[in-house]
């Protein structure tokens, strides 16, 4: 039997990483990881090209390879450290289009899987409690992450229209958190003292990377056209994460947010975009029921427990639950004796 | 004429001079007064007790419960309900639904006053409590009225009192923009009055609550009171029937004259970006006094559950049947509301 070659893109950041190393374990799959950068995370058996999927090149290794599925994992979601927005613009929808162009001629791919976000949701006062994937956003994402991600959608759909005997599968994952997740969502709740947006409390929506890598597996074994929602199916809301992270809050009003969001970029704390914001400031969450009932996926990790993988993973905060917990047993103890005191007063008197 | 003029400068200064000389006696007896007291506190503050300030600023929350116990409160038993609540919502130990719900903060902090402002300020009347399902989803239909949802409150809180069951209210998009009131009705299980969420909460077996007017019937004048307004498209009825639910109609009385509505600043408004601007015989005049809201009593009728189960197939889709199940409610709940005044001696008996 011809092994399966497998490509993913991407492959320098953690969850290419971890899903090549995943897919690599298996004897029967040859893959290819593809990154501008090598890869930071071990990347198993799986085989690194260093090649930029915005030039030709791609286009020749996924022929030259007999490349069969096509992972596209190489989105970035925060401006890389050089070049800015425009760059992560040109590497997201450049890359994407030459990518796509490199598998619409290719002969032997007959599968691509592309990771899209819950960003192209927007976020809004509109909003319908659960994103189904027939929901079209109520506020479209006008800059960031979230128009890159609708923009590489749009494409996508455009190959499956064109090459109709392909099978695209996009998965709309929640934002990633887990053990040492770095994301521009995870910076900006590890700082030492949060910005949130005064009198809001958002539902926040997160996916494991473990919960990511099983999603992505699936798909990569069955073919499965369509689009996805992944994530946890619970919601916790900003003033939960912050109190499971103990970290203090500090409330902004939402006019100056972009202000503070706009520090807190140049200073390099947390790239705060406006999609962003308004994703803290009215929360978003998608509804899974269509790729359970697809595939039978159920996340190991709730919202919740992704969240405290991760703070497990960071140096406590200051208001950290152990800490919380110990004063209030103290005041209570007090309390109690002063009780107990008062009424044996009492009987005495 | 000029030396009259002279002289009369002189007179002026030389009044001048004598006020300076001789300060009025009450002035200068109150002056040594305060400075007899700063001189007190200077010499009270080295007085202090340090070490007991030093004690209360290390544990502040336990010289609070103490300064309570001392006070008089009676901790025997609800101690721990106390710190076990304050120890969840201080460690984001609690659950919110997909909504945003909270179950805890609406049932420990929410309800329990509401029911006493129903009680003893509003001495609401409950009529025909039979007809609130116990269990399964309905959709139970109100009319709007009282410049501030109030009524959705109040009716909330009947709802909890008669079957223990969480009715959950569909709120306008204004609802969830407008910081702190936005949050506060997500935490009460209010969420956005659109078909997608009206059917999810259908289809989990949840009370819905709906007010079809809207800011037209919140927002009408005094003059137009207990009249309904027009109730939309029928939308509320087409979710309904879609999910086969029984509709309740509920006729309130008496929320009509917490807020009497004389007249309206639309200038005001549109610059604030609200639907209206009220104006009361107390608001804005008396300012936050003027807030509170009248003490009119209050009569809440929930009337005979509408099947819908019986329409036939695609009955959702036919305009004509949403249209005459819509006024077969509107037309039930204005005329319970004629009897409901006829029933009621006075407006605040």
């Amino acid at each position: 039997m011809r092994v399966r070659v497998i490509l993913i893109t991407g492959v320098a950041r953690p969850l290419g990483a971890r899903f090549a190393r995943s897919l690599a374990a298996d004897d029967e799959l040859e893959v290819i990881g593809v990154d501008v950068l090598p890869p930071k995370y071990d990347i198993g058996r799986a085989r690194y090209v260093r090649a930029d999927i915005r030039s030709a090149a791609i286009g020749r290794l996924i022929s030259g390879s007999d490349v069969e599925t096509v992972v596209h994992l190489g989105m970035i979601s925060s401006p890389p450290g050089a070049g800015g927005r425009s760059m992560m613009k040109e590497i997201n929808v450049i890359g994407t289009m030459q990518l796509l162009a490199a598998c619409q001629t290719s002969q032997s791919v007959r599968r691509l899987i592309a990771r899209s976000s819950a960003a192209v949701y927007g976020a809004s006062p509109r909003d319908p409690a659960r994103f189904t994937e027939d929901m079209a956003a109520r506020s479209e994402p006008r800059s960031g992450f979230g128009k890159d991600a609708r923009e590489m959608e749009s494409y996508v759909d455009g190959l499956a229209r064109r090459r109709p005997d392909l099978v695209v599968t996009v998965l709309r994952f929640a934002d990633l958190i887990g053990a040492h997740a770095d994301s521009a969502l995870a910076r900006y709740l590890s700082l030492p003292v949060v910005p949130t947006p005064m009198g809001y409390d958002a539902r926040l929506q997160f996916l494991h990377p473990v919960d990511a890598v099983t999603a992505l597996d699936l798909v990569t074994h069955t073919d499965l056209p369509g689009t996805f929602n992944v994530a946890a199916p619970d919601v916790i809301t900003l003033r939960q994460a912050l109190a499971v992270l103990g970290r203090a809050a500090v409330p902004v009003p939402t006019p100056m947010a972009p202000t503070v969001a706009f520090f807190g970029r140049q200073s390099g704390w947390a790239d705060m975009t406006g999609d962003r914001i308004d994703a803290v400031t009215y929360g978003r969450s998608m509804d899974i029921s269509r790729f359970a009932a697809a595939t039978g996926f159920r996340p190991a990790y709730s919202s919740r427990s992704a969240l405290e993988d991760f703070a497990a993973s960071l140096r406590p905060g200051r208001l950290r639950v152990p800490r919380v917990g110990e004063l209030l047993q103290r005041a209570v103890e007090t309390a109690r004796q002063q009780q107990a005191g008062r009424s044996s007063g009492g009987t005495d008197g | 004429m000029g030396d009259a003029d002279v002289i009369s400068l002189d007179d002026h200064r030389d009044d001048h001079d004598h006020d300076h000389d001789q300060v009025p006696p009450g002035f200068s007896g109150k002056l040594s007064d305060l400075i007899g007291a700063a001189q007190r506190f200077v010499t009270g503050l080295a007085e202090l007790p340090m070490e007991q300030l030093r004690t209360v600023a290390d544990d502040p929350l336990r010289e609070l419960l103490g300064l309570l116990t001392r006070a008089g409160v009676d901790w025997s038993g609800t101690t721990d309900d106390v710190a076990d609540y304050i120890r969840h919502r201080m460690s984001g130990d609690y659950a919110v639904d997909e909504f945003g719900f909270d179950p805890e903060f609406t049932t420990t902090i929410v309800l329990p006053a509401l029911r006493q402002v129903a009680r003893t300020w509003f001495r609401v009347e409950v009529q025909g409590a039979e007809n609130i399902p116990t269990d399964g989803a309905a959709l139970l239909v109100a009319n709007h009225a009282g410049t501030l949802p109030i009524d959705a409150l109040i009716l909330q809180s009947v709802i909890f009192e008669e079957v223990e069951r969480h009715a959950r209210n569909l709120g306008a998009d204004l609802v969830f923009e407008t910081p702190y009131v936005g949050d506060f009705a997500r935490k009460i299980g209010v969420t956005l009055a659109c078909q997608e969420d009206a059917e999810r909460l259908l289809g989990s077996g949840e009370l819905v609550t709906v007010f079809p007017e809207g800011f037209k019937g919140l927002g009408k004048l005094y003059s137009e009171r207990y009249k309904l307004q027009r109730f939309g498209r029928g939308g509320f009825v087409s979710a309904a029937v879609r999910a086969g639910v029984p509709i309740v109609p509920i006729s309130i009385v008496g929320s009509e004259e917490i807020y009497p509505q004389i007249g309206q600043l639309p200038t005001l408004a549109r610059i604030l970006g609200v639907p209206y601007f009220p104006v009361t015989p107390l608001f804005p005049l008396l300012g936050v006094i003027g807030m509170i809201p009248l003490p009119s009593k209050w009569i809440i009728r929930f009337g005979e559950q509408i099947a819908t189960d019986e329409l036939p197939q695609g009955a959702a889709e036919d305009p004509m049947v949403v249209f005459n199940v819509t006024d077969q409610v509107r037309d039930t709940i204005q005329h319970s509301l004629y009897e409901l005044l006829n029933q009621r001696r006075g407006i605040f008996s």
